[in-house]
């Protein structure tokens, strides 16, 4: 086992201009689980071809543990793409199924064995050993493709949207068996997908890319409660962060027609554009509480649609404005409200909320950089 | 929320509609489908006649139907074997308003062989390796072009006869992708993965006991390896000469088409003062023969094939004192009097066992048996005839070999479930 290192590993591919990977710089401890996530294009596929060796690395350099593997071919890099070929044969065993590969680079039969048993004890496979796999359910199928990768004992594990070819009952059962898997086995591994909640819920870390760019990495939570930029704070999270930028007047923030006064550490740092003092604001959906309309700080919001899930309900609106104040309002700019889901309001109705106190995100309206609290 | 079935295709069939996309494929009654896959497949896949011809239907993601088949598009586009996409159904639900997942339907490549059929049926012990050559120059043509493969197989392969050897086709391209130009990395990592998955593949075959026990798998799985790298050395490794010996570039070249390819562009450096000349092929393209034989003729057969067309072409030409390689009166006049006379000794009903080219290349083989037993010359008519009479009956139709009935697969199923007291389903 081992950890990975990018050391501003670049790509940039021939013909192009702008580096399809930029500079990343990102370690990965040994047995952590780290998910690279971010919209198409972003790069994080790329990354993990680099650290593959798919993809040659045109500035800085890969490692693994403590051995430089820019140069080196992929399959003596000791890693394994898992799920890359989960074709299973009908007339070998499952045992064989999971340790052909160990026979073909010349393994003992004893050790074969003895992996074999192992890893299917892991994936509770034991009892199917000696069966074909038409016996198999979907989900055993799965595992039988882990089994694989796992007896090969790698160093680390590379998955790449291991989940985006299964239907969908099986993809939610196989995210949560390939993260309590990793995290009995302790191989380091790279997971690559586009889907946020993938990401929050199966990484101990997660690096979300933009651009080629690495745009902040960390845990789950940190992510969450302390997003780096309004495009970090916009991609992580479901439904998405309320995101909006507002005048300042005399140090407080006009929203719709509430009067939002900005923390004290703030105001030092606000952007100046066209003589004009602007912020950024988000608040996530479950950061609003409902006030009476006469509460300073409410904000309207015109209630379009309500989305009830049983356990929660999500009001979809826009943000209101009252006649003469239309002037300092982004107009149209969309809301999101989680409420009560026992006393949902009327659709065409108008609410008032107002931001929990502590859990506003402010970024600078210009750069989208995060403003410092300290 | 309702979903509308939306159907995504360059020439949509209304009989499309027809197909019971409320359904889920596995479950689709075995009046409509033609045939179930051999084997295990990731996806469920079935085969079904439509009008007058037969698709392959695959269930799989919307999105990674939607890639797969933009992806088999574009390499369609690019002339390269594979199969030919014909639409993505998406929006599928149960009448209850269950979502289904996304279907992807492809064209059935006539005439094409699984290779579970190649070795449950016909051929002998060197099956295997012909097979490999085929696939070692697929994945040679798709590694030209930028095509990174990511699961090459056999399993995802289909094979055309081609005279006495095999063409390969590509019919899974759901883990591929197309880029400018690929790494040795992404080029290696194929080749490797090719390996293991035919290893595994063979390996398989033999406990079926349909391969021998005691041939060598791994050995064949390290030959696609050797025939790739030397045909791809062949094609793209950088040479360097003298002045004096300028003769190797028209060598080079004759050596390229040789292998079945066609030089498209050549990058000559010359170094040392000039010295010293080195040669790079830029640009190289497969079917040098199959090209040729459809500018003459427009017949579009494999490579192979071609070849030995042509150089019966050739002879054709030769007796009638031509010396232009490049006659197209003297082609379409061959076409006349000896390639259309000689199929037409087949009768109808035997014709659509092979492909016509096909057919054409076994009754050459034929005559020379015949020719050595007889002890004479023997016209091609003549056998044809024989051939028809002695040869074709015992050959099976092979225009759609696609795998099992669904009376098939039931009797198969059940006989698992007897040889196994466990599977629960």
């Amino acid at each position: 086992m081992a950890s990975v290192t990018f050391d501003h590993a670049t790509r940039i591919y021939p013909g192009t201009e702008n580096p399809a990977v930029n500079e990343l710089n990102l370690h990965i401890e040994d047995g952590e689980f780290l998910v690279l996530v971010g919209p198409s294009g972003c790069g994080k596929s790329t990354s993990l071809r680099m650290l593959a060796g798919l993809e040659d690395v045109n500035a800085g350099r890969i490692l693994i543990g403590d051995r430089d593997v820019t140069n080196v071919q992929p399959k003596d890099r000791d890693i394994a793409m898992v799920f890359q070929n989960y074709a299973l044969y009908p007339h070998m065993t499952v045992a064989e199924n999971m340790g052909f590969a160990l026979k073909i680079a010349g393994v003992a039969k004893d050790e074969i064995n003895r992996r074999v048993e192992e890893a299917a004890k892991i994936l509770d496979l034991s009892e199917y050993l000696g069966r074909k796999p038409k016996a198999l359910s979907g989900g055993q199928r799965q595992r039988v493709a882990m089994g694989r990768a796992i007896v090969r004992q790698p160093q680390v594990f590379l998955m790449d949207e291991p989940l985006s070819n299964l239907d969908a009952k099986l993809r939610v059962s196989t995210r949560t068996q390939i993260a309590s898997l990793q995290r009995r086995l302790g191989v380091t591994t790279v997971y690559v997908t586009h889907d946020q909640t993938e990401a929050l819920t199966m990484g101990d870390r997660i690096a979300v890319l933009k651009d080629g760019l690495l745009q902040q990495v960390g845990t789950p939570r940190e992510m969450y409660d302390a997003p780096a930029n309004v495009f970090v704070a916009g991609f992580i999270g479901s439904p998405a962060m309320n995101i909006g930028t507002f005048d300042v007047v005399d140090d407080v923030a006009l929203i719709g027609n509430a009067r939002m006064p900005l923390p004290r550490y703030v105001l030092g740092q606000l952007g100046n554009d066209d003589g004009k003092t602007q912020v950024t604001i988000g608040f996530r959906p479950e950061s609003l509480d409902l006030v009476p309309r006469e509460d300073a700080s409410a904000i309207p919001v015109h209630v379009n649609l309500v989305e009830e899930l049983g356990s929660d309900a999500f009001v979809y609106g826009t943000l209101a404005t009252d006649p003469g104040a239309d002037k300092v309002v982004p107009q149209g700019q969309e809301v999101i409200v989680r409420v009560n889901p026992r006393a949902v309001p009327e659709k065409g109705s108008e609410i008032y909320v107002k931001i929990r106190p502590g859990q506003e995100h402010i970024f600078n309206a210009t750069t989208g950089e995060r403003l410092a609290s300290a | 929320m309702a979903h509308e079935l939306q159907i995504t295709s360059a020439s949509p069939s209304p009989d499309l509609l027809d197909l019971p996309w409320e359904i889920a494929l596995a479950q689709w009654p075995a009046n409509v489908l033609a045939a179930l896959p051999r084997g295990l497949s990731r996806h469920v896949v079935r085969f079904v006649r439509l009008g007058g011809r037969v698709i392959a239907i695959k269930e799989i993601s919307d999105l990674v139907a939607h890639n797969e088949y933009e992806l088999l598009r574009r390499l369609e586009r690019l002339d390269v074997p594979s199969v030919v996409p014909y639409a993505v159904v998406t929006g599928r639900e149960t009448p209850e308003g269950e979502p289904l997942e996304a279907a992807l339907i492809t064209e059935h490549l006539q005439y094409s062989l699984p290779y579970r059929s190649l070795f449950s049926h016909i051929l002998g012990a060197d099956t295997a390796t012909r097979l490999i050559d085929a696939l070692a120059v697929l994945l040679v043509r798709l590694h030209l072009i930028g095509f990174y493969w990511g699961d090459v197989s056999l399993s995802n392969t289909l094979f055309r006869r081609d005279a006495e050897t095999f063409a390969a086709y590509l019919v899974d391209a759901e883990t591929g992708a197309l880029y400018p130009q690929l790494t040795d990395g992404q080029r290696n990592y194929d080749v490797d993965l090719a390996r293991t998955n035919i290893i595994g593949e063979l390996m398989d075959l033999e406990s079926g006991g349909v391969l021998d026990e005691g041939t060598d798998v791994i050995g064949i799985g390290d030959s696609l390896v050797a025939r790739y790298n030397e045909l791809w050395q062949a094609l793209t490794e950088e040479e360097s000469f003298t002045r004096s010996e300028r003769w190797r570039v028209a060598e080079r070249i004759n050596r390229i088409h040789g292998l079945g390819f066609d030089v498209d562009e050549l990058a000559m450096t010359t170094e040392a003062g000039g010295q010293r000349v080195r040669i790079r092929p830029k640009v190289v393209e497969a079917g040098y023969h199959a090209r040729r034989l459809d500018r003459l003729t427009g017949l579009e057969v494999q490579e192979h094939q071609a070849r030995r067309l042509l150089s019966n072409l050739d002879d054709f030409r030769a007796r009638h004192g031509s010396d232009d390689p490049e006659d197209q009166l003297l082609a379409h006049q061959w076409i006349t009097e000896v390639f259309e006379p000689t199929l037409q000794a087949i009768p109808a009903a035997q014709r659509g066992k092979l492909q016509p080219a096909q057919i054409f290349h076994e009754i050459l083989d034929h005559r020379w048996y015949l020719a050595e037993q007889l002890g004479r010359d023997v016209s091609l008519v003549e056998a044809a005839e024989s051939y028809s009479q002695s040869v074709l009956p015992a050959r099976p139709e092979e225009q759609a070999i696609l795998g099992l009935t669904p009376q098939e697969a039931e009797a198969e199923a059940a006989q698992a479930a007897a040889e196994d007291p466990y599977l629960d389903r």
